[in-house]
Formats: C-alpha cells, sequence, structure tokens
C-alpha cells in the first residue's frame, strides 16, 4: 500500500461534466444483440473513418477523442505566505481529451446493421470521406455513401497492409509470436525490436503475396503464389464438399494425410531408415489418390491439402528470403488468421526448408493491418507516427483461438465483433539509451504464459484483492454519484478479464505481474478512476505507542514517526513508563519533550489542542512490558478512541517480552538486536532491526 | 554379359531402357542361350507388354554405339504397382540363370530389393538416383536423337499459330536446372559432370541429399487431384480432359479482382491470383465441368513448379532449366506454359528447355553405370 504525504488534504475538483460519453448510448439495433458499452465505443466524437472489407470479414476504424478523468498534482506557491494551514500539494481530477483508435472487426453479413448503427450516433458532421480498402471495397461502396453520406476514397490494399504492418510492429508490444507445437506456450512473443525492417511480408488471403518492406515508404511486392487460401477453401470444398473454411480446417485438423500422400517411405519401402531419411516425409501430395476404385475420407483429403499448400508456401517463402538475405517472415491473410493448425504447419515447413534459419512469425492484430494502414492514410495530417500509441487492454478484445476444439472458452460476443483500441500516449516512448541489447531486453522478471504455477497464483491474488480495489475507487469519490455502479462494473470487467486469462494466458502477449496491473489501470480508466488512492480515509483510526529510549531515541525515532501518523490522519496514543527504568523515557519526561516540540511544530501543536495525539502512562516501571498489567486510564482510551494500530518499541518490550504476542488489531514491533547471543538465536547478526508487522487473522 | 539393362524404379512408374545388340557375331549367335533370345524376342517384336507396359517406340535411339558395341536402345514403361508381376516374370523366364546383373536407380531399387532376390534369385546393382540422372540426360543429349537434336525449347509457346518447336545445343551444358518432374519434383542445380547439387532439399543434413522430395506437388498430385476431381483412371485420361477445359472457370484471375491489371504491383490481369479461387463460390462450383476441373489443376501444378524453379533458378545464379520426366509426356499444355511463365517472370532471363527422352533418363544413367562397373 503505498502511502503518500499529506493525502488527507487532498482538494477535489470533480468536473461537472460527467462522464466520456461512451458508456450512455441507447441500446443497439435489434438485429445484433450486443452489450452497449462495448462494441462502436464513443462514436459521439469519432472523427475519422476507414473501413476494410476483406472476403468475410469487415474492418472498421476511427479515431475518437476521448474525455477521460485524469489526477493532475499541482503545488502551491508557499512563498512569503503563512503555510500552517496550507496544503503542499493539491492532486485533482481534471477532464481531459485524448485521443483514441477503434477498430472493430466482424463478419460482412453485418455490415448495413453496423452502418445504420454508427449512422445514427455520428454526431460530428466535419467527417466528409471514408477511407476503404479490402477486395470488398467496391462491392459495398454504393451501400456506404448512402448509408454514412460520406464519399468512399479507395486506398491500395497492399500499401494499407504494409502501413499497418509498420504500425503495429512499432506500437504494439509483444504484437509479434513464434509459434511452437510441441510447448506449454505455444506462442512465444517477440520483443519488439527498436528497429523493424526490413521484413518479409507474405500474406495469404485467397492468393500468396510476398512483400519485402525496407523504409517505412518504400516496399516491394517481389512475388507470390496462387496456390493460397483460395486454394484450400476452393479445391477443398470441391473435395469434402464442405463449404465453410472453418470447418474445412476441422477437418484436416482430425485427418491423416498419410493415407492420401505418397511417403518417402512408400517409395523406398522399408529401406529409407538406411539412407537416413525420414520416411514421414511427403514425396507427392495426392500421389496415393491415383486411382479411381478407393474412397478417401474428407478429413484426410483436407489435411492432405493442408499440408500440401502449406509446405509450398513455406519452401516459396523460405527461396524468397535466402534470395533477399532476410531471415523474418510475418505471415497474415485469412488462411494464418489465428488458426492453430496453419500456423503449425507453416511453421513446420518454414523450419524444415530454412533448416532453421528463417523465423516464421505471427501477429496478434494481423486482421487489422489493412484497416489501421487505410486509417493512417486519411490520417496523415494529423501526423499520427508522431505519437506512441499503446494498446488499451480494457477496450481489446485480445488475441482469441478461433478453434473451439483447442480453447473451449469461446470470446463471450460469440466470435461476433473482436476490438483493438489504442490509446495516443501523453509523451512519445524510447528506449533507455544504456540498455546493452534493447532487442533482447525484458522488463519482466516472470513469465506467467511460460511458468503454469506463477500464473495461476498471481491471477488467484488479484482476483482476491479486486473486491478490495473497487471498494477503494468508489471510496476515492465519495460525491459522485455514479461511483458505486462505476466501481462495480469496473469490478466485473477486470474479473472477465482475469477469467479470459485464466483460458487464454496470450490474450495480450506474455502474461506478467505487469500486464495484470496495466490492465487494471485500464479498467480502472475505462470507469474514470484515475486514483483510486487519492481520497483514500486514513488507513488507521488511532495509534498506540509503546515508546522505549529518551534521548535521540524519542527526538529522532518517535516523534518524527508520531507526527508522519497524525499527518495522515491517524490519532496517536503515546504510552511512557510511570517510573524510571534504566534510560527509558518516563511520563513526566514526555510531557515536556512533547511541549516543547509542539513550540515548533504546528503538527504536533495542533493535535496536542485538539486531542489528537494524547500522553498516557503505563503503570509500570519496568524496562519491559506485561500487556496483561497496564495503567487503567491507559486501557479505557485505547478503547475510546478505537485503536487500531500497537506500536511496541525496544528490545525489552519487543524482543525480550511481546514477540509472539497476538493482538486484535494491527501491529508493529520494533527493535535493534544488541545482544550477539541472541542474534544468533533468532538466526540474525548483532544490530539486525527487528520489524515484526503483524495482521490479526479473521 | 548381356543384356543390357538399365532400371528407374520410381513412386509411379518404371522405367526400362533395353539395349538390343544389333551387331551380334555368329559366334555370339550360337552361343547365345535360349533364355537370352527369348526376352530379346519378347521386348523387341511386341509394343506393348501384359495390359500396362508400354514400349515407347518413337523414342527408340538406333544405330547406337555404346561399349563399342552397336545397337538400339528400347525405352519401356510399366506402372510401379506391377512391379512383382515383372519380378515374377523375370523369375519365369529364367533371367537369373543369365548371370547377368540388372542395375536398378530410384527409391524401388530399395524397395524391391528383397524381392527381386527372394522372387527372382536376382542381385540389384543399386545406382545413385542423381548421378543417373545427370549422366543419363548428358549421355543422350551428346549422341542426339536418331539425327535430331535431343534438347528443344519453344519461341511463342502462348501463340498457337505461331508456336514452334525448336533445337537447342546443349554442348556447354553448365551451370544448368535440372527439373524434374515424376510423381513428385525434384530439382538439382549441375555446375559441372560432377559438381551438382540439390536445391531444393536442405543440405545441412547429408543423409536427405539423396532424397526424393523437394516439392511434393508435381506429376502424382495432378494424377491424384484428377482422379479425385473428375473420377478419370488413367494420366493420359486425365491429360486428355485438360485439353478440352477452361482453368479461368475454376481460377480466380487478377482481373477478377481488381478488373485489370494490379498496376502498384506490376501484376498482369491474366495471371492467376488464386489456384481454385472460384470454387469458393457455390455457384461456380456448380457451373464448372470436369474438364474444367483437370486443367485448372495442370494450370495450377504447372505454374507452381515454374515459380519454384525461378526461385531456385536466381538463388543459384541459373538461367537455363532443363524439365524432365514423365510428367511432360504428351503434355504439351505443361511445357508451353513452363516455357511462357519462365520468360514472362523472369523477364527473359531463364529459359526453359526439355529433352525427348523426358522419363527415362534415370534408367539410362543405371544403364550406363552397369557399364562403367564392369
Amino acid at each position: 500500500m503505498p502511502m503518500r504525504a499529506g493525502e488527507e488534504r487532498v482538494a477535489f475538483k470533480m468536473a461537472e461534466r460527467g462522464g466520456r460519453g461512451s458508456g450512455g448510448h441507447g441500446s443497439l439495433d435489434k438485429s445484433i444483440t450486443l452489450p452497449p458499452d462495448e462494441i462502436f465505443r464513443n462514436l459521439e466524437n469519432a472523427k475519422r473513418f476507414a473501413i476494410d472489407i476483406g472476403g468475410s470479414l469487415t474492418k472498421l476504424a476511427y479515431y475518437s477523442t476521448v474525455q477521460h478523468k485524469v489526477a493532475r498534482v499541482r503545488s502551491f506557491d508557499h512563498s512569503g505566505k503563512d503555510i500552517e494551514n496550507e496544503p503542499l500539494y493539491e492532486i485533482s481530477v481534471q477532464e481531459e481529451i485524448t485521443a483514441r483508435l477503434h477498430f472493430i472487426k466482424f463478419e460482412n453479413t453485418y455490415i448495413e446493421t453496423c452502418l445504420d448503427f454508427i449512422k445514427d450516433h455520428l454526431v460530428n458532421t466535419e467527417t466528409k470521406v471514408i477511407k476503404a480498402t479490402g477486395g470488398g471495397a467496391y462491392k459495398f461502396k454504393d451501400l456506404i455513401e448512402k448509408k454514412l453520406g460520406l464519399k468512399v476514397d479507395k486506398e491500395d490494399v497492399m500499401t494499407c497492409l504494409i502501413k499497418g504492418c509498420n504500425f503495429v510492429l512499432r506500437n504494439i508490444p509483444h504484437e509479434v509470436f513464434a509459434y511452437q507445437k510441441d510447448s506449454d506456450t505455444e506462442f512465444r512473443f517477440q520483443t519488439n525490436h527498436p528497429n523493424i525492417f526490413p521484413y518479409l511480408l507474405v500474406n495469404i488471403g485467397s492468393g500468396v503475396s510476398i512483400v519485402k518492406v525496407e523504409t517505412e515508404d518504400k516496399f516491394e511486392w517481389i512475388g507470390g503464389s496462387s496456390i493460397g487460401g483460395g486454394t484450400f477453401w476452393g479445391l477443398g470444398a470441391l473435395l469434402t464438399k464442405t463449404k465453410k473454411f472453418d470447418e474445412l480446417l476441422q477437418l484436416a485438423s482430425k485427418g491423416q494425410h498419410t493415407n492420401v500422400d505418397m511417403l518417402v517411405r512408400d517409395v523406398y519401402g522399408g529401406a529409407y531408415q538406411t539412407l537416413g531419411l525420414s520416411g514421414n516425409l511427403i514425396a507427392s501430395s495426392f500421389g496415393k489418390s491415383t486411382t479411381a476404385d478407393k474412397e478417401f475420407s474428407k478429413e484426410d483429403m483436407a489435411k492432405s491439402l493442408l499440408h500440401m499448400i502449406s509446405n509450398d508456401i513455406g519452401q516459396l517463402a523460405c527461396l524468397y528470403a535466402k534470395l533477399h538475405n532476410l531471415d523474418k517472415i510475418y505471415f497474415g491473410g485469412f488462411f494464418i488468421r489465428g488458426h492453430p493448425v496453419t500456423m503449425r504447419t507453416i511453421t513446420y515447413s518454414i523450419n524444415f526448408f530454412s533448416k532453421g534459419e528463417v523465423q516464421a512469425l505471427f501477429l496478434r492484430h494481423e486482421g487489422y493491418l489493412g484497416a489501421i494502414g487505410a486509417f493512417l492514410k486519411g490520417a496523415e495530417q494529423d501526423n499520427p507516427n508522431q505519437y506512441s500509441w499503446g494498446e488499451n487492454y480494457a477496450g481489446s478484445s485480445g488475441l482469441m483461438s478461433t478453434s473451439p476444439d483447442v480453447y473451449p472458452m469461446q470470446r463471450t460476443r460469440s466470435g461476433t465483433f473482436d476490438m483493438l483500441e489504442m490509446d495516443r500516449l501523453e509523451r512519445p516512448l524510447v528506449n533507455l539509451p544504456l540498455l546493452k541489447d534493447p532487442s533482447t531486453y525484458i522488463p519482466d522478471t516472470v513469465d506467467l504464459t511460460d511458468d503454469a504455477m506463477a500464473r495461476k497464483y498471481w491471477l488467484t491474488c488479484f482476483e482476491e484483492a479486486l473486491d478490495g480495489v473497487a471498494k477503494r475507487a468508489a471510496a476515492s469519490q465519495p460525491d459522485s454519484v455514479d461511483a458505486l455502479e462505476r466501481a462495480e462494473k469496473f469490478r466485473q470487467k477486470y474479473w472477465n478479464k482475469l477469467q479470459t486469462l485464466r483460458q487464454q494466458p496470450f490474450a495480450y502477449g506474455t502474461l506478467t505481474v505487469r500486464s495484470l496491473l496495466d490492465t487494471r489501470e485500464h479498467c480502472l480508466n475505462e470507469f474514470n478512476f484515475p486514483d483510486p488512492y487519492s481520497k483514500e480515509g486514513p488507513p488507521h483510526k488511532c495509534a498506540l505507542i509503546f515508546a522505549d529510549n529518551s534521548g535521540i531515541d524519542i527526538i529522532l525515532g518517535v516523534f518524527p514517526f508520531v507526527r508522519e501518523l497524525l499527518s495522515r490522519g491517524t490519532e496517536v496514543i503515546l504510552a511512557c513508563n510511570s517510573g524510571p527504568a534504566l534510560n527509558d523515557v518516563t511520563y513526566s519526561e514526555s510531557l515536556i519533550v512533547t511541549e516543547r516540540i509542539a513550540a515548533m511544530d504546528p503538527v504536533i501543536q495542533s493535535a496536542l489542542r485538539e486531542e489528537k495525539l494524547l500522553l498516557v502512562q503505563t503503570g509500570s516501571s519496568s524496562p519491559c512490558l506485561d500487556l496483561s498489567r497496564l495503567d487503567k486510564g491507559l486501557a479505557v482510551l485505547v478503547r475510546e478512541r478505537k485503536t487500531d494500530l500497537v506500536i511496541i518499541e525496544g528490545m525489552g518490550r519487543a524482543i525480550h517480552t511481546n514477540y509472539y504476542a497476538a493482538l486484535k488489531c494491527e501491529s508493529l514491533k520494533l527493535a535493534v538486536i544488541k545482544n550477539s547471543w541472541l542474534a544468533d538465536r533468532l538466526g540474525g547478526k548483532i544490530f539486525s532491526v527487528i520489524f515484526k508487522y503483524e495482521v490479526p487473522c479473521k | 554379359v548381356f543384356p543390357w539393362f538399365g532400371l528407374d524404379i520410381r513412386g509411379t512408374l518404371v522405367k526400362l531402357v533395353y539395349f538390343e545388340l544389333k551387331d551380334i557375331t555368329t559366334e555370339e549367335e550360337e552361343e547365345e542361350v535360349e533364355n537370352l533370345k527369348s526376352i530379346r524376342k519378347y521386348l523387341t517384336s511386341n509394343v506393348a507388354y501384359g495390359s500396362t507396359g508400354i514400349r515407347d517406340v518413337h523414342l527408340e535411339l538406333k544405330d547406337l554405339t555404346l561399349c563399342g558395341r552397336k545397337g538400339s536402345l528400347h525405352f519401356i514403361r510399366f506402372p510401379t504397382h506391377d512391379m512383382p508381376a515383372f519380378i515374377q516374370m523375370g523369375s519365369e523366364k529364367h533371367f537369373s540363370s543369365l548371370h547377368t546383373t540388372l542395375c536398378a536407380t530410384g527409391g524401388g531399387a530399395y524397395k524391391f530389393e528383397q524381392d527381386f532376390r527372394t522372387m527372382g534369385d536376382l542381385q540389384l546393382c543399386k545406382a545413385d538416383e542423381l548421378d543417373c540422372l545427370i549422366k543419363g540426360a548428358l549421355y543422350i543429349d551428346s549422341v542426339g536423337f536418331n539425327g535430331h537434336s535431343e534438347c528443344y525449347y519453344f519461341e511463342n509457346p502462348m501463340d498457337a499459330e505461331r508456336c514452334q518447336k525448336l533445337p537447342f545445343n546443349l554442348e556447354n551444358p553448365y551451370p544448368l536446372l535440372l527439373v524434374n518432374i515424376g510423381s513428385g519434383v525434384s530439382i538439382l542445380a549441375v555446375y559441372s559432370k560432377e559438381n551438382y547439387k540439390w536445391v531444393t532439399a536442405p543440405e545441412a543434413r547429408p543423409a536427405d541429399f539423396h532424397f526424393v522430395l523437394c516439392c511434393s506437388i508435381g506429376g502424382g498430385t495432378f494424377f491424384g487431384l484428377c482422379c479425385l476431381l473428375t473420377g478419370c483412371s488413367t494420366f493420359e485420361e486425365a491429360l486428355e480432359m485438360a485439353s478440352h477445359g477452361d482453368s479461368t472457370k475454376v481460377d480466380k484471375l487478377v482481373r477478377d479482382i481488381y478488373g485489370g491489371d494490379y498496376e502498384r504491383l506490376g501484376l498482369p490481369g491474366w495471371a492467376v491470383a488464386s489456384s481454385f479461387g472460384n470454387m469458393m463460390s457455390k455457384e461456380k462450383r456448380e457451373s464448372v465441368s470436369k474438364e474444367d476441373l483437370a486443367k485448372a489443376t495442370l494450370i495450377t501444378i504447372t505454374n507452381n513448379i515454374g515459380s519454384i524453379a525461378r526461385m531456385c533458378a536466381l538463388n543459384e545464379n541459373i538461367n537455363r532449366a532443363v524439365f524432365v520426366g514423365n510428367f511432360f509426356r504428351n503434355n504439351a499444355i505443361s511445357m508451353r506454359l513452363l516455357a511462357y511463365a519462365l520468360d514472362y517472370w523472369s523477364k527473359g532471363q531463364l529459359k526453359a528447355l526439355f529433352l525427348e527422352h523426358g522419363g527415362y533418363f534415370g534408367a539410362v544413367g543405371a544403364l550406363l553405370e552397369l557399364l562403367d562397373s564392369a
């Protein structure tokens, strides 16, 4: 729990204008039932649109300004003023306007409904043009122009794709991953390299495009192949009478290609081992189906087709990578799009043909590249590339597996709407120039994607702390009427995120304690809790301190601590011995010392005056402390003031006695071990500090 | 010791070359055992053997001098699945009594070695298939095709009227890309008689060097897919169907997507953007014929081989690709398409060459190995 100086003085300036406007709009069009808070957020403040219409999916992009509460710290000017009753600084919550990019992906069948919805909620009329890309842009041009009243401005598909790719590579941490089939963590996320160029992008749509990207503006289509996703789909549909792409992949994942393909072992007989080669390698795809009288299963044919196409693409991609001396290939397109089956076969093929020299890499937001690029084309005047952007975990769906067989937990929105939101960061972010190798630097100590036990522990930990965080968030805005409701929404949202991460730890890249904390912050911000700690009541109502030595101990040790407790709103009962023992401070001494300090320090002075600092005697004249034999006045006061923290100081009081004393409230036992035998006994060294903080079990 | 045979046993077909001695002396004839005579008679007096064996009479090389002897070289093929019958026949004709060695190459030399020994009482001499392929191709090219050139190329390949098949002089063959298309595809870069490398198989595994992978999309894929898509039962039937089909109904072309050329990327409208891409649509699936599907399969596979061969040539810095293998038998569509595609995509930098005895070089190489070892 971070403590902040002067927190009781936080002055709030709650802006009157409520909310960001995102949550408030009414229900969506009847034909899609969606949580209205979550899809097409903040349309009222949308400025600029772009759309990428592919063969089956539409990706809509828009830019919005988000009015958003932020905590600001301002220090006061104290020069020449009486500072006694002035706070040192003020934390205020202000409304700020930040920029956000929204990307929504949905099936083409919803396009009309979605356009209607946008039209109904679009307040900003300055927008005149919508940038469009993708094969379907032409087909839906008239519909878009009619529905939105915006002029469709078409952009080149490949240019958009590359622009989008550069943008995500530069701005989204853990955007890139390698796929590992036989590992607990199938997704190996890569550290963002400060220099992303050059790279090879292999886009596997209906055909295959191989593009070499050298700089932000320079790319070259270096080749392609007609054997791609369309071949898998088209030929697969002919062979298996299965119409849907996903169903074909499902078939393939269940099939045995060895029944259809001619393998090396079929050509060489059993003797391939003597040649030292793997008999399982495919010598001829579909080489066993060269007969009209045998039936082949749909699954087997689909699998054989998948292998044929993946191997072919992998081989070509490697030949291009070799020719252009590149060792990284990013794969994208609908053939890849999150399908474990195709990522697996492509990765295998690249490893095989390149002997491991070329890496097959995939992108978390591959499906959005075209839309991002088209948007950027239209936003050039705002120069989005000069800013740093960050993925907003609260508003982004994260990487979801599309295969229900592999991951039984499907996304809650039935896979229909997928979202990505990116916030413009206030300041551009760069590497510390002193990092030895920024491309291999990993900030996180533990990878929770990898370490299942650590993941379980931390997810549970965050789950258990969630109620408390939500309560604190609500308490931080006591003047807001909807704070409780928003806190509950926050709680629900973060809870759902945690559940998603339990099922799919790779959803937002490598799972770490940092990403869990960041996600929580994003969710808090989403519901307008920029700083839940800003208006927290004092952690303790009243503290009871048993003081030890006089002299330096009480002046430089106890009193500054008392002062700190008072400053954060905790009342203090300072208990000293009734009679002298060793050099312990006595009650009567404490009265004099306190009076002298009060003369110098306004905090102590006002606390004494307001009876927030109370001096009492223990009833004892021992260097030790027997908590069963205390002055009755002290006991009465402890009860009256609802004391909830006990601090016991010194070897005699905290070690020789009371070391094991259990209390009903929080306690702090402090001492320096000044006896080597005792230090040994306790397993430490002489002059070690004992700091024993205990919270009673509930 | 006669007879002289070379055998190449591949995934789908077995190729057998037989050297028929023409300068046989009277003494030799007297010494010649009955079994040898009967084998020669059987092979040279027939053009078909059993229901599946075929002698490619048009390929016969006449007046050939081999190891100082004159004769004719015969080219015979039959499906690999008839190998047991072939061995059985050898056994019936008491082949083993001739005490000759049978030199064989291809994967089947390993697969059927045991059968030859047990069923036919024959010891096979196994020859390396890559050595045989190169040796055979270069030998046949050097002796020529009965006075004609063995090697040829196409001028104006896609122009039905102006297309010409012209002889090519392969006197200085190196460096050269040798693309063998049988059931699968193997590609070799040949720098000299001894120095060649298997360009598409990973070199880091020396064991893979001798292995028939490279690209699994070859003649077997064409035939296999055609069987599944059209119900045809022979390679010839599949080719015949393909020759009557229209692949543009099946494939999605660049112009189908962009309305014309995709100028930004320099892609012509006629180029195939997605093989079988139109078949994603149910209506179009219902409107295509078996012939269209066969043609699309052939075009897809041919284009793919062309593009892989071109990339290999670029990586190896070679400007001539010689295409061999049984895939090209009676398959002018593929040869002309390859000739055109290589020329177009390489902007005239890469030339596609073909050899008349396309599928038989492995078997010829095996025969030469036999003679070398004797």
